[in-house]
């Protein structure tokens, strides 16, 4: 295949290459006065990369894969990048740090992504991997005057270097005993049987990709981070890399692993419970609504692994459903945690303010209220749509103890979502918030909550053949 | 013959400015013999057939890591009489390290001579009538292009995130405008005056 083929197969990445080039020279020559335009731009860009998706084929001799499952996991990227750009605005006006390099920065982080979504080598892999979390640590500690923002990129920064470097080892103990990086060919020399080495490099490459996906045991920076970073960024966090993460971990354990699925089996299993467990007895002690939701994302994480443990096609597909939901409940609730805002602007974080929010703001109430159902699960919310597919793709696949547990503990989840909607709706109301800011933040709310509403069920027909022609890409 | 004289001239004159690297006593001359030290490993790997290498050798150790380390020794205000004087303290442990070191390298000797490692299931084995520059280069330029590109653009965030971070706005310093200075016409600065004998000049 000749290389302007290759090219033209990587068009989205291009498109928003180019465009991140561009914008980086207006943010150089015009200052930060363009901030607007340029992030206006920016969105548009991930509009164009979106459009251009849709082809399918192999470029750069295997190094870059264009199939249904790559085209199923970036317009949810996009999506989530352009959200978390349009939310930003207002956000840095208020907080005087109004810069054109955030969408520049995230621009770039999801060439990185549309990189990890299409790897089908452990080089490609690797190289969006560290440019999708070199532009993360940039943007954790974006608000580099305010001491907590610092810590946290800090943070992120020395962790993630460290995961990096175990899940490089991974890779290079793969190569070093498949003598190749390929997917295809790693998944050949695993057919044959998995020897120690092989099977350390399986679980370094695992250990490194769960850090960046936040699943326990490595998931000790995820409240911390996402505490500290500006809130449009926390949005972000829990959503676009997340999804190229769990993206990325299919594809590797799918068609690099797939021929040694017992070996990596009980590690999904492990962390998938883990993760749910110690995600819904550690949000229950939090009083900031962004370390609550950090919790909760790894509860989430957990309920992503257990649709992929099964390792069957039925369960590639439910996991990639359940992200497209989580992405939306994810996206809405914190344009919503944006609105909770002082009588005098200031950005306020603790659950305590929420107090007697249904008289005060009912509609934002209503909003958080349906998030909070649909992300514990509660049915006719789409939440709950979620959890069945996943559970139902565990149980087919025999894993009927993961699905007992991981459902027990859910309910466990439920009672910290719940303790929101109670603070909201029956406690004495607190100082009233600042009237809700933009209509850009306003419209963010009010779709996400209509798509998770039972309204979005209508949509779970269409979902389900995507999300399984995606997962047929891979098998 | 030649090959001979100058694996000789380079290995002496590696091993001698190796040890004066450690043995000088001022910081600087250091740095200095160890930039000497790099460029005759290069030649060394010139010889051995590996011209990247030895580029790689000049270009980024004596280009960039040793120049680097030349500012830092020269702008940092160190000690280094009170960093040496440990050494009878250190010095065993020192010899124990260097003892492990020596042992590796027998070890790896020992190794080599029994014949090398089975590496024909390479990804990408080297072909023979190439050289080994032309070899990289139409790997990283063909199949590689993308890594090659993407690696280019992890180089890109890390600058924009060093500026994004680090740099401010300081209003206290006037820097130099030149479109400003170019633009300036003599009417705007300069004023004929017809001065009477006598009068104070009116500013």
């Amino acid at each position: 295949m000749s290389i302007a083929s290759s090219i033209l197969l990587t068009l989205p990445e291009v498109i928003l290459s180019v465009s991140a080039i561009v914008l980086m020279l207006v943010a150089a020559y015009a200052g930060d006065k363009a901030t607007r335009v340029v992030n206006g731009v920016a969105v548009a860009a991930l509009f164009a990369a979106f459009l251009s998706l849709g082809q399918e084929g192999v470029a750069f001799d295997g190094l870059y894969s264009a199939d249904a499952f790559a085209n199923f996991a970036k317009p949810l990227i996009y999506l989530a990048a352009g959200v978390s750009i349009l939310l930003s605005t207002r956000f840095f006006a208020t907080e005087d740090r109004l810069r054109a390099e955030y969408s520049v920065l995230i621009l770039l982080a999801t060439v990185g992504m549309g990189m990890m979504v299409s790897a089908t080598n452990l080089l490609t892999l690797y190289v969006g991997l560290e440019l999708q979390s070199l532009a993360a640590y940039v943007l954790a500690s974006f608000m580099r005057k305010d001491q907590r923002s610092a810590e946290a990129g800090l943070k992120y920064f020395v962790l993630g270097a460290l995961a990096s470097g175990i899940l490089l080892y991974g890779i290079s103990l793969l190569y070093g005993f498949s003598g190749t990086t390929d997917y295809h060919g790693v998944a050949e020399a695993l057919a044959n049987g998995v020897n120690t080495g092989e099977l350390f490099g399986i679980v370094f490459v695992l250990a490194g990709l769960s850090f960046k996906i936040a699943a326990v045991p490595f998931h000790m920076w995820t409240p911390d981070v996402y505490e500290g970073a500006p809130t449009p960024v926390t949005a972000y966090f829990g959503s676009a890399p997340k999804v190229a993460a769990v993206a990325l971990l299919v594809r590797v354990t799918i068609e690099a692993m797939g021929s040694a699925v017992t070996s990596w089996q009980q590690i999904l299993i492990f962390t998938s419970l883990a993760s749910i467990i110690l995600g819904a007895f550690g949000a229950i002690g939090q009083t900031n609504i962004k370390r609550l939701l950090a919790y909760s994302s790894i509860n989430n994480v957990g309920f992503v692994l257990v649709g992929l443990a099964a390792g069957t096609q039925d369960g590639v597909s439910a996991t990639m459903t359940y992200m497209v939901i989580y992405v939306l409940m994810t996206l809405g609730s914190f344009a919503c945690v944006l609105q909770m805002r002082a009588a005098d602007g200031r950005h306020v974080e603790d659950i305590a303010s929420l107090a007697g929010l249904s008289r005060r703001q009912p509609a934002l109430a209503a909003a958080i209220a349906i998030f909070m159902f649909s992300l514990a699960g509660i049915p006719p919310l789409l939440g709950f749509w979620a959890k069945f597919v996943v559970f139902d793709a565990a149980v087919a696949a025999g894993l009927m103890p993961l699905a007992v547990i991981g459902i027990a503990a859910s309910t466990i989840g439920a009672f910290y979502y719940l303790k929101i909607v109670k603070i909201m709706y029956f406690d004495e109301p607190a100082e009233a918030y600042h009237p809700v800011g933009s209509y850009v933040e306003s419209g963010v709310i009010a779709l996400t909550a209509l798509a998770v509403s039972p309204l979005g069920y209508l949509a779970i027909p269409m979902l389900g053949a995507a999300s399984a022609a995606a997962a047929k890409a891979l098998f | 013959m030649i090959q001979a004289f100058a694996f000789y001239l380079f290995a002496t004159v590696v091993i001698l400015s190796g040890a004066l690297t450690v043995l000088s006593r001022n910081p600087v001359h250091s740095v200095l013999w160890l930039i000497l030290a790099f460029f005759n490993a290069a030649g060394l790997m010139v010889l051995v057939g590996a011209e990247f290498i030895a580029m790689l050798l000049v270009i980024v150790y004596v280009g960039a890591v040793a120049v680097l380390f030349l500012f830092v020794v020269m702008m940092l205000d160190i000690d280094f009489a009170e960093l040496r004087s440990g050494f009878v303290r250190y010095g065993f442990f020192g010899l124990l390290i260097a003892l492990v070191l020596a042992g590796e390298l027998i070890i790896a000797g020992g190794a080599w001579s029994q014949g090398a490692l089975d590496l024909s299931r390479r990804a990408a084995p080297a072909s023979g009538d190439l050289q080994n520059i032309e070899a990289m280069g139409a790997l990283i330029y063909s199949k590689y292009l993308y890594i090659f590109e993407a690696a280019g653009l992890v180089l890109l965030v890390a600058m924009i995130g060093a500026i994004v971070l680090t740099h401010r706005e300081r209003k206290d310093v006037r820097p130099q405008n030149i479109s400003d200075q170019v633009k300036r016409r003599p009417q705007d600065a300069v004023r004929n005056v017809n001065q009477p004998v006598g009068q104070g000049v009116e500013l």
